[in-house]
């Protein structure tokens, strides 16, 4: 909890905001995954979870997240929600005749038909959708929080 | 040179004014394809939210796109503001 | 016509943006001016898909007395504005990255003295 170089806010800022941050990551994770039922989705959710990652490195300074979770971890995160959006959606090319088609619909892993009219949100409907979303969520967190690292620590960088 | 640019601007500012009186009526929008597709939401792609079942399953093409334009754009600014002497 | 108030306030918001791109010099407030255009069209692709009295395009526990295909929103323009919106924060954080360069290597801000190329 002791900074080395004096960077980050008080001491009562660092133990909140970490005290915090599982909480915000875990509603992040709620608006992703339930992106077919409520408002909401992969992009709303990544940028909630992109927000958490902001204001712990406001809380603690740029150099010690750079440490725990560098840039070389978040683009990793990225690439992978990317390379899973192609690759369900080349999925669906082979297994049915067009390219990203729906075809969990009537399966056994998220494919039930909720009934038509309104209805509580039932979780096991939606077909490739929740896959979907749950990479655009993973790309839009890695993307966003690598972006606002690489301008914090841009004008350290001369000591 | 800064005369002429004040009358492009009041003349294609009043042109759009112009424009905007042949709008249709702000609450009654003239679409027949948004019934199709609230009307069929649940039977073809099995969710309840019809505004994500139109951005990944009836224009999921579009998603990919804006995808590929994201990472495009953060590749882009991690070219620029690279530091000196990262794992040279 | 005085129903159609959405769509002049769009066109007002316009006129500010290109106004901040053309008149100002300084390159923080181009970047704003290009940001209010950006949002100006983003309102215009919302308020085309009104319906009076609608709701939500969301079937998760609808109120009791909705007509199904007549009483809710259009959900194809909300879908563009989405995509609409995500590019725009990727053109904007170019735009800063690019911004932060030029102030390392040029010293200043003002758009009429980044012109030649420094010695």
């Amino acid at each position: 909890m002791n900074d080395e170089n004096g960077e980050g806010l008080s001491p009562i800022v660092k133990i909140i905001s970490g005290m915090i941050f599982p909480f915000i990551m875990i509603f992040s994770l709620y608006v992703i995954m339930h992106g077919h039922l409520t408002p909401g989705g992969g992009f709303q959710g990544g940028a909630i979870g992109a927000s958490a990652i902001v204001m712990l490195i406001v809380a603690f300074g740029a150099r010690h997240t750079e440490k725990r979770a560098g840039e070389e971890k978040l683009s990793l995160f990225e690439s992978i929600g990317g390379t899973l959006f192609v690759l369900v959606a080349i999925l669906g090319f082979i297994m049915a005749a067009t390219f990203m088609s729906n075809f969990l619909v009537g399966s056994a892993i998220f494919g039930e038909i909720p009934p038509f009219g309104s209805n509580p949100g039932i979780l096991n409907t939606g077909g490739i959708l929740p896959i979907l979303n749950f990479a655009v969520g993973m790309k839009v967190i890695g993307g966003l929080s690598a972006v606002v690292l690489a301008m914090a620590l841009v004008s350290k960088e001369d000591d | 040179m800064r005369k002429i640019a004040v009358v492009v601007f009041i003349i294609f500012f009043a042109f759009m004014f112009l424009a905007a009186y042949d709008m249709h009526d702000f609450g009654a929008p003239p679409s027949k394809m948004d019934d199709y597709i609230i009307q069929n939401t649940q039977n073809e792609t099995g969710a309840n939210n019809g505004v994500t079942a139109v951005v990944f399953d009836y224009r999921g093409y579009d998603t990919l796109g804006e995808a590929t334009v994201l990472f495009t754009a953060i590749a882009g600014v991690m070219v620029v503001l690279r530091r000196r002497g990262e794992n040279e | 016509m005085i129903y159609n108030i959405p769509f002049f306030a769009v066109i007002i918001l316009i006129a500010v943006g290109m106004y901040a791109v053309i008149f100002r010099r300084n390159l923080i407030k181009i970047a704003i001016g290009i940001t209010i255009v950006e949002s100006a069209v983003n309102l215009f692709l919302i308020t085309l898909g009104y319906r009076e009295g609608g709701v939500a395009p969301i079937y998760t526990n609808l109120p009791a007395n909705v007509v199904i295909p007549g009483g809710m929103v259009l959900p194809v323009p909300q879908a563009l504005t989405l995509t609409s919106i995500v590019i725009g924060v990727a053109v904007l954080a170019l735009m800063l990255s690019f911004i932060i360069r030029i102030y390392q290597y040029y010293g200043t801000l003002d758009s009429k003295k980044v012109r030649r190329l420094k010695e």
